[in-house]
């Protein structure tokens, strides 16, 4: 038995692009702790709801991540929506889930590139970030964002797409299945992505149920962990939902899942359009949230399930709103896989939950 | 012209953004936009970095980091302020754990404002940027100074005057 070192790793490393930091108790090569400690990004947006009203938050709640920007201020105007009592019309849902579910392709393929990256197969990096060009084309040419476009508002959207619009944009969707399936198959079935990635980090089902881990993370440990299940707003209309599962727990699983819910995604974009119908995209939304209210929702976000929380006052500032995201489930699940590992393994561990920090601390 | 920004290496710092310019930021790396073609890196390495893309409004937590990365790297070097949140603070100003723009922490030679800031007006700044790190290095070379501070900056920094290497913290009592 070697002497325990403790060993800093972040806030700045070139593996992770947000700030994290973790004390790694290593003996020898082994790591046999792991320590997290938060922070780097609190910024105390929650404390803003105080500052600005109910409707303006909105575009505070899609600014809690960049990533997940649309799903954010989508679970936000729902809490408020149901806060309020109000029921939006059908084609401000679909739009919603069409939107939710592009932001969903464009973070997994995002995700994809960060962990090829991460084990050094740079061309793999590229493939992917070009694919997912294709995703931002389709936000710039439906909304004029890129990354944070504020189509969603609270009693519905604030753009709609034109009929011939929607077909175009299942039309690229279709164009990129061809290209997709050649990085999947570099993923799943390539032996260096194989070798670098099976065994590494594996996490039982019971680990997962105990540690409440949420999203693709639960998912590849067998545990059947998606709140689409629930069928809220569009998702309710789908003619069938099954989760992306997978047995084996480890890191490969993990990359086969979210691989997978690309394409799952692009499925309920292409149901949703044909389904879509002909109704207004908003409506107006008149009074406050009431005194004593409260409302609780939950959104699947492409890391896992996030939690939302409104509590009305009466006035048109929201006396408490309150957020739990998919990583703060997951780091729980993150320093368990840490333990025991191979110190070379630890940055490809950290990327393999797929931690977003931003949402985690706001 | 010098070799350095035929070739500039970049590191980059998220300092309480929300992601939003951090995505960007790699998009800008990546086939699209590809601004390896002008010789453009993205490094881990403060040492090896000339200039540093910095996104998100400071908060008391990561101000010390973002200092140490910037005193980490070599003379001459350049700092980008991208996004709104490390123009300003942006949105997220009125929080009680930001400081509100990157200028809090280290001198910034150039600002991108956007929100989230597109991968255009992140390539214009580093040009404009290219600009000011070649007048640094000429400015290096003449044995004049190096990387102004900013008065409410609480770091020291080396001034090279006639040659001689002068703490800040010196300059600061001289100057009175």
């Amino acid at each position: 038995m070697g002497k325990k070192t403790i060993i800093p790793f972040g806030p700045q490393h070139p593996v992770l692009p947000e700030p994290v930091h973790v004390d790694l108790v290593v003996e020898d090569e082994k790591v046999i702790e792991a320590i997290p400690q938060i922070g780097f990004i609190h910024r105390g947006l929650e404390k803003l709801v105080q500052k600005k009203d109910f409707m303006q938050f909105v575009a505070v709640t899609e600014r809690i991540c960049g990533i997940c920007a649309f799903g954010h201020s989508m679970g936000y105007s729902e809490t408020i929506e149901i806060l309020m009592g109000l029921e939006i019309p059908k084609r401000a849902q679909y739009l919603r889930v069409i939107w939710h579910e592009l932001s969903r392709i464009h973070s997994h393929l995002l995700w994809l590139g960060l962990l090829a990256d991460g084990f050094g197969y740079e061309n793999l990096f590229m493939q992917c970030w070009r694919l997912r060009e294709n995703v931002l084309g389709i936000f710039e040419k439906t909304t004029g964002g890129r990354v944070i476009f504020s189509a969603c508002n609270v009693g519905g959207v604030t753009q709609d797409i034109e009929d011939g619009d929607l077909k175009g944009i299942v039309a690229i969707l279709d164009g990129m299945r061809s290209e997709y399936e050649e990085l999947l198959k570099t993923f799943l079935y390539d032996s260096s992505v194989k070798n670098r990635l099976s065994g590494i980090g594996y996490l039982s089902k019971q680990d997962a149920e105990s540690l409440c881990l949420a999203g693709p993370f639960a998912r590849a440990s067998g545990l059947v962990e998606d709140c689409r299940l629930d069928g809220y707003g569009g998702y309710g209309d789908l003619a069938a939902f099954e989760p992306v599962l997978s047995e084996d727990g480890d890191g490969h699983a993990r990359c086969e899942v979210r691989a997978r819910e690309v394409y799952q995604s692009m499925d309920i974009i292409a149901e949703m359009v044909s389904k879509i119908p002909d109704t207004p995209i908003s409506l107006p939304v008149k009074g406050m949230p009431g005194a004593g209210t409260a409302a609780v929702h939950h959104v699947e976000q492409p890391r896992g399930e996030s939690f939302y929380y409104a509590k009305g006052n009466g006035t048109k500032f929201l006396s408490r709103f309150r957020i739990r995201t998919p990583t703060s489930h997951n780091i729980g699940g993150m320093t368990k896989i840490l333990q025991g590992c191979d110190l070379a393994d630890v940055a490809l561990n950290i990327l393999t939950i797929d931690p977003c920090i931003s949402c985690t601390e706001r | 012209m010098s070799s350095t920004i035929k070739s500039p290496w970049i590191i980059h710092y998220d300092a309480s953004s929300c992601n939003g310019c951090d995505i960007e930021v790699l998009a800008c790396l990546t086939p699209q936009y590809d601004v390896e073609r002008f010789g453009i890196i993205n490094t881990g390495n403060p040492k090896h970095a000339d200039i540093l893309l910095v996104t998100g409004s400071v908060n008391e937590r990561n101000i010390n980091v973002v200092q140490q990365i910037y005193e980490q790297m070599l003379e001459p070097k350049v700092v980008i302020a991208c996004g709104i949140c490390a123009t300003t603070g942006g949105i997220f100003k009125e929080c009680y754990n930001t400081l509100g723009g990157i200028d809090k922490a280290i001198p910034v030679d150039v600002y991108a404002p956007g929100c989230a800031v597109r991968p255009e007006a992140i390539i214009d700044a580093v040009v404009i940027g290219l600009g000011i790190l070649e007048q640094k290095r000429t400015a290096l070379e003449q044995g004049k100074l190096v990387s102004e501070k900013s008065a409410d900056c609480v770091t020291a920094a080396d001034k090279i005057v006639d040659g001689q290497t002068v703490r800040a913290a010196a300059l600061k009592i001289t100057k009175g």
